[in-house]
């Protein structure tokens, strides 16, 4: 069983097709979950620390805003974890209020960077897309299974 | 700053996702209360929310899935339901996420229809899914030399 970083890591497809193909999805939830879980100092919405923007000077640089450094303390450890990647390029929900253009280009090269098989792909818009979709992610995922 | 202490300390949420034509989110809440065991269950307009250990949250799960395989989904939630800090009671709304639910659900019938397909599928056929555009974005390198030749 293999652990897969999601992109967008709130997908509710890429989750399930991890999940139902016998692998462990990594997405926001559970470390979000780690952190409201985590007993401290009231710090409201997600428990998000002052150290947490500290943990994300990892990633990246003091002069970038604080929100890419903390969301980055979220994602960058579960990248480091990562043993694959999903990729969904024309994934407009991962910007706005679900997220930052800027946070997603670095998750992006965070994950290309490291020397791990990735899927890239985008979201099917008919049938016959959907069904090369499930078939990819499936012999995506059956391949990971094979190296390990 | 006064004093944290988590809810649901030690529990996972997750959020099960029904698009059936042949099942509604009552359907599979009643088969969950059934099987329950003490975890929360809670009916939604998609499907249900379920909170509890890591086990017995899995094998509802489990179960669950086998009413219909290929239109039920599933995925984590980090907040547990009815947490201030995202439930729509106290922050009027939608919830935070819901967009992101709101248009993979749209397209969630393709998937459910490659779930379908898949039994069938010839096991050596290369699948040919959408991918992104090969065009690259514009080369800094041929970007400085369009910058300079504007230059009077």
């Amino acid at each position: 069983m293999a652990k897969v970083f999601i992109y967008p890591a709130t997908s509710l497809i890429l989750s399930d097709l991890v999940a139902r193909f016998g692998h462990t999805p990594l997405s926001a939830a559970q470390s979000i979950r780690e952190h409201i879980q985590t007993a401290g100092l009231e710090s409201p919405p997600l428990q998000i620390s002052p150290e947490d923007p500290k943990k994300g000077l990892k990633y990246a640089a003091v002069e970038v805003p604080s929100g890419v450094r903390g969301r980055m303390s979220l994602y960058g450890p579960m990248i480091e974890d990562a043993e694959a990647g999903i990729i969904i390029h024309d994934a407009d929900l991962a910007f706005g209020c679900m997220g930052c253009a800027r946070t997603n280009e670095l998750i992006i090269f965070l994950l290309k960077k490291r020397d791990i098989p990735v899927l890239e792909l985008n979201y099917p818009k008919t049938d016959a897309e959907g069904a090369e979709f499930v078939a990819a992610i499936r012999d995506f995922l059956v391949g990971l299974g094979r190296e390990k | 700053m006064s004093a944290y202490i988590p809810r649901y300390q030690g529990t996972v949420t997750k959020y099960v996702f029904v698009e059936s034509p042949e099942m509604t989110p009552q359907d599979l809440a009643v088969r969950a209360y059934e099987i329950s065991e003490g975890a929360m269950i809670k009916e939604t307009c998609f499907g249900l929310q379920v909170t509890g250990t890591a086990e017995g949250v899995e094998k509802i799960i489990v179960a669950l899935r086998e009413l219909d395989p290929d239109h039920i989904f599933v995925k984590d939630r980090g907040f547990p339901p009815g947490d201030p800090r995202r439930c729509r009671a106290n922050l009027g709304g939608a919830r935070p996420g819901f967009f992101g639910h709101e248009f993979e659900i749209s397209l969630i019938r393709h998937v459910s229809y490659g779930l379908h397909e898949l039994t069938g599928r010839d096991a050596t056929s290369i699948p040919h899914p959408p991918t992104p555009s090969p065009e690259t974005k514009l080369d800094v390198d041929k970007l400085k030399k369009l910058v300079e030749a504007q230059e009077p």
